[in-house]
């Protein structure tokens, strides 16, 4: 059983065994393996597709990233002022059990020790390239920034509006299943499908004030028990060329609500259904990084429940990246200066209203202008200027919030 | 380095550069379109929005204003007493912005004719509870239920009205039209409960006082009208009203006694509209056909404070347009449905006072009137009746031109 007393005990014993790692380094026990950067990689492989610290003749690989910053603030003339953030500190351990049989985790703190949580703990079987078994707590594959949220691979310091705040990124569960990868020639595909613990109630019943599927987040026996006994399915293919990006297709979907209590039937089965496309690509000559996202849910609320927990959302992301200067600065021989924008949009309730007929709001429209500096690929400093618009859900007018933003997020 | 190559690699150089400079450029531009005043948005000007708290209010009282704020805000789940059936799930649902509410929220009171009281109070009445947790089931309207629908009045301003005194609004009526104009307010005596703290020189009559508050004037004071909102819109028990909707039982309090004070004051203290335009040509003649065609009579533009623990409000002259009194207002606003000893064509005259600002809280149209039945100000002239038959047929003689003026006066309010 998962507990909280459990998982400080283990993160202690990991950070005492990285102090051993510190020292030993001076005696070169240990070695960095840099991320795979092939092109045979896909979304699906970012949980191992990270810098890890190699000791020697130990089984085991450490790794991580920290990032922090600082932000200020202000929404229609009011701020609360400069405050300084410790957004996450995610640490990951690997380890190769035995032949075909492997293990990774990843624990993070966030805000500082006010979220700790394993995201990822699974053992992979291998019995061929296109079947592989994966067990335990996994990220559910729904769009492609809950498979690769690392923030150091990001010239953002806030994540996705679509990603967080409709879809739960990131949003990992106890299950089982499948994954596999094929190549051929300048393709390459990928399959993930998992059976785990979902959803609850709190997606329509939260203080958020709208449909919100990241409320569940917060109920943390899912890694104990199902909320209702029916697993959430989640699946996804994706579909690379060399040449010309990566596509993939995602869904996930299930009862999420709590429809029996004691065996006793106490609400109908509501479902909930999410699809999501993602893409990334790099322009040639230029080097232009577009990457993106969108998804739609449908989700069951009763016809009785207030509208303003809504029945169908959608939203995405769109990130353009270009680096701009590409060269050995100080003593950084890969050293990178990169323009960004993001375009986020968010509909948490379409539909219109049952009484008038009116378009319903709860929306969000915010674009991001980023500078971001990276002294090596593993690093990155951060300068973005955030502006959103925010409706309510009666479409009164927009609420305006501008937040700059400064700070780091590093492997280590 | 072949020619060919070299210029071919120039040119492709040049093209390289080209397309970077463009990108700076395009974010560059991105910077500035949102620079100068816009990079970080300003506050809208205090006339511009009903909320925010009355100017000089002491250290003290913002930061309970800021609580009750927040209370105000608070989004009720399962989890904190919502429900399991209710009309909304927050303060605020009802009052965006602090303003009137919309058909979305709107909701149904039914069980009462006449003074004998509500006689389907064992049905669920007063107030239909229209919407429920998954897994429970709303209330339906009896059959046979006299019923009216209703959507919430705009907030700010409140702690005003709350500090006349009863004397200035008898002052004001004239129950029997002795001056027979044809219009005879009268204040509206009801039952009180026993945890309403009587307002100094509160007036009594056979045992019922002055109440003010609400769509019939039954509600004594802002606590009354709070603790009951708080049980009939959400579902939301308190020590002041402690029986819950769903079961009809008393249950223990699901809102402390403290929150509902604080919501209270925040109410008291939340700024009065402010006017705009004062000086337009058009509004300064709008608002003298306004008193021409007699409007002023049941919106009356300036009311008088008593005495006020909060001394801002003390003694003070404001302009709510409203008299506060119980008005007939013919058969085309009764809808068969009565609270406390009014009649069920009475209705308390509304305040004016933030007409113009009343779309910012309502999706940028009007919902005016009790129901929101009238979508434009025109509209609402013409559902006038009964006592304001007079003020309408004056109003519907008026020129195109003048009747522009008076709704340019009303739009400023």
């Amino acid at each position: 059983m998962f507990s909280y007393s459990t998982l400080k005990i283990s993160i202690s014993i990991f950070f005492l065994s990285l102090s051993s790692v510190n020292y030993a380094q001076k005696d070169t026990l240990i070695t960095r393996a840099p991320a795979d950067t092939s092109f045979y990689k896909l979304n699906m492989d970012a949980v191992y597709n990270r810098p890890f610290l190699n000791i020697k003749k130990v089984p085991v690989a450490f790794g991580g990233y920290l990032e922090a910053n600082s932000i200020y603030s202000t929404t229609d003339g009011v701020t609360e002022g400069l405050s300084f953030q410790a957004r996450r500190l995610t640490l990951f351990m690997s380890a190769s059990i035995t032949k075909r049989i492997s293990f990774l985790s990843e624990f993070e703190y966030e805000d500082g020790t006010k979220e700790i949580g394993i995201e990822f703990a699974a053992m992979d079987i291998s019995f061929h390239p296109l079947l592989n078994l994966r067990g335990g707590i996994v990220m559910n594959p729904i769009g492609g920034f809950n498979q690769n949220h690392d923030g150091p691979k990001w010239e953002f310091i806030e994540r996705p509006d679509e990603a967080v705040e409709m879809l739960p990124a990131t949003w990992s569960n106890v299950g089982f299943g499948l994954f596999g990868k094929a190549y051929k020639g300048n393709w390459i595909f990928g399959y993930e499908a998992y059976l785990t613990n979902g959803f609850d109630d709190s997606v329509i019943d939260n203080d958020h004030n709208k449909t919100f599927m990241p409320a569940s987040k917060e109920n943390k026996s899912r890694f104990e028990e199902s909320n209702n006994g029916i697993p959430l399915l989640s699946g996804k293919i994706a579909l690379k060329n060399r040449k010309i990006g990566e596509i993939g297709l995602s869904y996930m979907g299930g009862v999420y609500n709590t429809f029996r209590e004691e065996g006793l039937i106490v609400d109908d089965k509501r479902r909930l259904d999410v699809l999501a496309v993602d893409f990334n690509t790099t322009l040639p000559k230029i080097g232009t990084y577009i990457v993106g996202e969108a998804s739609y849910t449908m989700i069951d609320v009763p016809g009785t429940y207030t509208q303003q927990y809504g029945n169908k959302q959608w939203g995405m992301f769109i990130d353009i990246v270009q680096p701009i200067l590409r060269r050995k600065i100080l003593d950084w021989n890969d050293a990178s200066l990169n323009l960004a924008a993001r375009l986020d949009y968010l509909d948490w309730n379409v539909g219109v209203f049952n009484e008038s007929n009116t378009n319903i709001g709860e929306d969000r429209l915010s674009i991001t202008p980023a500078i971001s500096f990276r002294p090596s690929k593993q690093t990155v400093l951060r300068l973005n200027y955030r502006y959103s618009w925010d409706t309510d859900i009666l479409m009164n007018p927009k609420v305006r919030t501008a937040t700059w933003l400064f700070g780091f997020s590093t492997y280590f | 380095m072949t020619l060919t190559n070299f210029i071919r690699f120039t040119f492709k150089s040049f093209i390289m550069f080209k397309i970077q400079l463009f990108l700076l450029l395009a974010f560059s531009m991105i910077v500035v379109i949102l620079g100068c005043d816009k990079i970080m948005p300003n506050a809208p000007e205090d006339f511009e929005v009903l909320d925010g708290p009355i100017e000089g209010l002491t250290q003290e009282e913002l930061n309970r204003f800021g609580k009750g704020d927040e209370a105000f805000g608070e989004v009720f789940t399962s989890e904190n007493g919502l429900g399991p059936i209710f009309v909304a799930n927050q303060c605020a649902s009802c009052h965006a912005g602090d303003g009137k509410g919309t058909p979305f929220v709107q909701f149904t009171r039914f069980g009462q004719s006449d003074s004998t009281g509500n006689q389907f109070l064992n049905f669920g009445g007063p107030q239909l509870q229209h919407k429920a947790l998954p897994g429970y089931s709303p209330e339906v309207l009896p059959g046979g239920a006299p019923s009216t629908m209703l959507i919430a009045p705009a907030v700010s301003g409140l702690g005003y009205l709350d500090a006349v005194e009863d004397a200035f609004l008898i002052a004001l009526s004239d129950p029997n039209d002795a001056n027979g104009d044809g219009i005879s307010g009268r204040p509206h005596y009801n039952n009180v409960p026993s945890y309403v703290i009587f307002r100094p020189n509160s007036i009594e009559s056979n045992g019922k006082y002055i109440c003010r508050f609400g769509k019939k004037g039954a509600a004594y004071d802002l606590l009354h009208q709070t603790s009951g909102a708080y049980n009939q819109d959400m579902g939301i028990t308190s020590l002041f009203e402690p029986i819950d909707p769903y079961t009809g039982l008393e249950v223990d309090p699901e809102v402390s006694i403290e929150t509902i004070n604080n919501v209270v004051f925040y109410l008291k203290t939340l700024k009065a509209p402010i006017q705009r335009d004062v000086n337009d040509p058009d509004v300064i003649a709008g608002k003298n056909l306004f008193n021409q065609i007699d409007c002023a009579k049941c919106h009356t533009p300036t009311l008088q404070t008593g005495y006020s623990p909060i001394s801002v409000l003390s003694y003070q002259e404001f302009s709510p347009y409203t008299d506060l009194l119980l008005h007939d207002m013919g058969p085309e606003l009764d809808d068969g449905y009565t609270e406390g000893f009014a009649l069920t064509s009475e209705w308390k005259t509304p305040a004016l006072w933030g007409l113009g600002l009343s779309k910012d809280s309502q999706g940028g149209v009007y919902y005016l009137m009790h129901d929101g039945r009238a979508l434009s100000i025109e509209q609402a002239i013409e559902l006038h009746g009964g006592e304001a038959s007079n003020s309408r047929s004056l109003y519907n003689q008026l020129s195109p031109t003048e009747k522009l003026q008076l709704l340019r006066f009303l739009e400023s309010l």
